[in-house]
């Protein structure tokens, strides 16, 4: 073969084995078995006794750093290393060459890629500090003192009105976000929806429809999705739920619509998706029927009364430039909540040059949103939720100081699972058994240990928010809504302070 | 740290300003020097159906902006009376900004459609303290605010309140912590005619403040008790709650007892109003021409004590401020925590 397809098949990493922990010899090829990907190969090897056993060994092309083998070795004989680089030029970094050569050797085609995206963009909540209570006032201590982090969201007048507004009840100020059966596995969804139900929080069945089976225990905490694909979508699924989030789009794939190939369509998601089985599922990248906010109007109105008003509808969008005058045009079409997803957003699978290259960052989009509502006076008719790249309990509170009443959080549910962030569940392959369908890697997830792991998540988060909001003397989470008195920005720049509407640290 | 005390008398009987004088000089160690000030009801009974209109002009006598501001008022109110608050330098106290008081209504054909005269006054309150280095200090019916930076027994000397009679009377002792010491700072604060001194901080201040921006109210006075009296009246007058439910929404029940009590209303009203829950540790005399009320945070991190002798009514931050006007009292309380007193004067009736 020519050298051509020796560079295309360079992988970033690879495992070593270390013989000498590894127990091969007793018949382990648990290794190899845990690779999904086909990286671990085992070569049959005749022992000085005369037993054959099988030695597993890298083949240095297809490793993707997901940490699977590591983690299940059960004699910690793995570890994951860099492969050499393929150039030390400063300016030529590994990834725009490896990009050129996989781009050059393949037929062409737009490099695809999963999970959220990885420059080097400033991270805006890593330059914001909280306040702190210190002699004028005393602090709260959560374990000796009520804290109260519940939230609900949803539209509410401007003034007293004797009446109920529908809301959802949040006991922590935070949902799973969107990810579509299809993308996910069955197991994830149950998981995800035992969870939040068990916590008293939603989570967000993405734009693949609501599988039939986990509609009635569990449709009280789920949030369902209409999107472009209109997969799924009929009268019943959108009574199922606590609320209808319409998707416009998402901060890992600004203006892209989705793609679901054929091999993934199984009968079960076909079934739920309403697509026949072993054809692409397409979600085309605008709506055909939205083109202008009118008619976002109109099908934010033809979905309340198909629900007859019952629940509020959200719309999310992904954080682009213009983010505060839509999030305005949002509230006045009818919504009553807003999700706003910052570029860090996570995907399954999405073009690279759009993951890394369009929207803005939450942090100021969330901001600049509160702000503008706030100014037209019609923040109460909105909620707003901010995700992508919310990344620890602290990145949620601080949002919502900016001004979001909750945020999503999808990467950080994929990582309680198990999840490596090796980039690559658009390849159905996931070797934690998460983003796949397949039979054998989808029961890879246990229902109830996934479920488990996800309410350890939102208890210590909100635990953690608890100490948070102790430590500068609040007891009530509304009264950290947008109370960006209580930040202060380090090492960000004028324009950047006006934005986040918060001061430099020491004024 | 702050002192604060009120007296109410539900017979509305008049008492001058000596005596929350002294009441408010015994907290001295409350204080620091740095702030002192009362606000009085009923001491215009020649003007009861104007606005008192006191503004504080940072700049002196000749400033600039007193033209402006003048001008405005022409423009916006009928001006029935103007003259220069009195006042007496003291040895602590040799000079102080410029003070001047009006007695207004806003013109009926300047007030837009479906607002009220009160709305109008908000409005023209808000617009001049936006001017910049003028302040409205007050701007009720039959009451006004005297305050400044001082120990409150000099400021009351600076303002002479003793020549005013009022029914009902509040005072601040201050001891600023986390904003400047300046005469705009000092309490009471006001709109129209609900008065707040406040001991405490208000962690929420920031929630609370960008909600009343919605609904345009502006904070100018750098500091956090400002948006208590805005809260107040937005809440009373503007969206029609009683006083008991203003009081419920600024320091709430804990969502656990609201549904313990399966209490409905409770829990649409904290719903519809989270952003006003006042945070972090206070204790509040709040005053209107109807009555008054006293409210401490949901964990009591703040001294508040209420007493009755006859018809007169006392909150404090010290017992001793109570027992030096009247040794004998009826009844002596310390209300919990979250819990508001109200005095109604309409109803002659205390909860
Ligand atoms: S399991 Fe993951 S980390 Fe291990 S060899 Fe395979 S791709 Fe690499
Ligand atoms: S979900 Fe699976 S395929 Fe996707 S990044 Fe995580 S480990 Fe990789």
């Amino acid at each position: 073969m020519s050298m051509k397809n020796n560079w295309k098949t360079i992988p970033p990493f690879h495992p070593e084995i270390d013989y000498a922990r590894c127990d091969y010899k007793n018949g382990c090829t648990i290794c190899a078995h845990e690779c999904s990907w086909g990286e671990i190969s085992l070569k049959p090897e005749k022992l000085d006794n005369g037993t054959m056993v099988y030695k597993p060994g890298a083949n240095l092309t297809s490793c993707g750093s997901c940490q699977r083998c590591v983690k299940m070795c059960p004699y910690s004989a793995i570890h994951i290393v860099n492969s050499p680089m393929y150039t030390s030029h400063g300016y030529w970094t590994p990834d725009y060459v490896g990009n050129i050569v996989k781009q050059a050797s393949s037929e062409g085609g737009v490099l695809m890629v999963g999970n959220g995206a990885t420059g080097p963009q400033r991270r805006y909540f890593d330059h914001i500090m909280f306040d702190a209570c210190q002699v004028t006032n005393p602090s709260i201590d959560p374990l000796r003192e009520p804290m109260e982090i519940r939230t609900y969201l949803g539209r509410r007048p401007s003034k007293w009105d004797g009446e109920q507004y529908p809301l959802l009840k949040l006991e922590v100020p935070i949902m799973f976000g969107a990810m579509s059966f299809g993308a996910l596995n069955l197991r994830v969804h149950e998981a995800e929806a035992k969870a939040t139900s068990e916590v008293g929080t939603y989570w967000n069945t993405g734009e693949g429809g609501f599988h039939i089976s986990l509609r009635e225990s569990y449709g009280a905490n789920t949030i369902v999705q209409v999107a472009s694909g209109r997969f799924g979508v009929s009268e019943d699924y959108l009574k199922s739920a606590a609320a209808v989030e319409i998707k416009i789009g998402q901060g890992a794939k600004p203006g892209i619509g989705g793609h679901l190939p054929g091999e993934k369509v199984s009968r079960e998601i076909s079934e739920t998706r309403m697509v026949p089985e072993g054809s692409d599922a397409l979600s085309p990248a605008p709506h055909h029927d939205i083109y202008s906010i009118e008619d976002l109007r109109q099908l934010i109105y033809a979905i309340k009364e198909t629900i007859e008003y019952k629940v509020p509808i959200s719309v999310k969008i992904a954080a682009v430039h213009n983010v505060a005058a839509i999030a305005s045009g949002i509230a006045r079409a009818g919504a009553d909540i807003i999700a706003i997803d910052g570029f860090r957003g996570g995907t399954g699978a999405t073009p690279l040059q759009i993951r890394q290259n369009s929207g803005i960052p939450i942090e100021l989009a969330i901001a600049a949103a509160d702000e503008r509502l706030r100014q037209e006076g019609i923040r109460n008719q909105v909620s707003l939720v901010a995700s992508g790249g919310i990344q620890c309990s602290s990145d949620v509170l601080k949002a919502i100081c900016l001004g979001a009443d909750a945020v999503y959080v999808a990467t950080p549910v994929l990582i309680a699972l198990g999840c490596g962030m090796c980039q690559r569940c658009f390849t159905g392959k996931c070797a934690y058994g998460i983003t796949t369908n397949k039979p054998g890697l989808a029961e890879r997830i246990d229902v109830d240990e996934a479920a488990w792991a996800l309410k350890n998540l939102l208890h210590a988060w909100a635990e953690e928010i608890e100490e948070l909001m102790g430590s500068m003397g609040i007891n009530a989470i509304e009264a950290m809504r947008g109370n960006r008195d209580r930040l202060r920005g380090v090492g960000l720049n004028e324009e950047e302070l006006r934005i986040l509407g918060i001061k430099h640290a020491g004024a | 740290m702050c002192g604060i005390v009120g007296i109410i008398n539900t017979d509305r009987i008049k008492i001058d300003g000596s005596y929350i004088r002294e009441a408010i000089r015994i907290q001295n160690e409350r204080g620091n020097g740095l702030g002192g000030g009362f606000a009085a009801y009923g001491i215009y009974p020649g003007h009861k159906d104007n606005y008192a209109v006191h503004i504080m002009y940072q700049g002196g006598k000749h400033s600039e902006i007193i033209k402006t501001v003048e001008a405005f008022l022409e423009l916006r109110t009928k001006v029935h009376h103007s003259d220069e608050i009195p006042i007496f330098p003291t040895s602590t106290i040799p000079s102080g900004p410029y003070f001047k008081r009006y007695f207004v209504n806003p013109l009926k054909e300047q007030i837009p459609v479906g607002q009220s005269e009160d709305d109008a006054m908000v409005d023209i309150v808000m617009a001049i303290n936006t001017m910049g280095d003028a302040y409205v200090i007050s701007s009720g019916k039959d009451m006004g605010v005297f305050k400044g930076v001082g120990f409150p027994e000099d400021i009351a000397d600076f303002f002479r309140i003793q020549d005013y009679k009022g029914y009902m009377w509040i005072a601040h002792n201050r001891f600023p912590t986390n904003t400047p010491g300046w005469w705009g700072g000092a309490h009471p604060f006001t709109i129209l005619d609900k008065a707040v001194v406040h001991n405490g901080e208000i962690t929420s201040y920031g929630t609370n403040k960008r909600w009343l921006e919605m609904f345009g109210y502006f904070c100018m006075l750098q500091t956090d008790t400002e948006v208590l009296s805005y809260i107040f009246d937005k809440l009373t007058r503007k969206d029609g709650l009683s006083v008991e439910d203003a009081c419920f929404v600024m320091a709430p029940s804990l969502w656990e007892d609201i549904e313990y009590e399966k209490a409905e209303k409770k829990k649409l009203l904290r719903q519809l109003y989270g952003q006003v829950i006042v945070n972090g540790p206070f204790g509040i005399v709040l005053t209107h021409s109807g009555g008054a009320i006293v409210l401490n945070d949901r964990n009591k991190l703040r001294p508040v004590v209420c007493a009755r002798v006859g018809s007169t009514y006392y909150a404090s931050s010290e017992e001793c401020s109570i027992r030096l006007l009247s040794p004998k009292v009826d009844a002596l309380w310390s209300p919990r925590g979250g819990e508001a007193v109200i005095v109604d004067l309409a109803k002659e009736e205390v909860q």
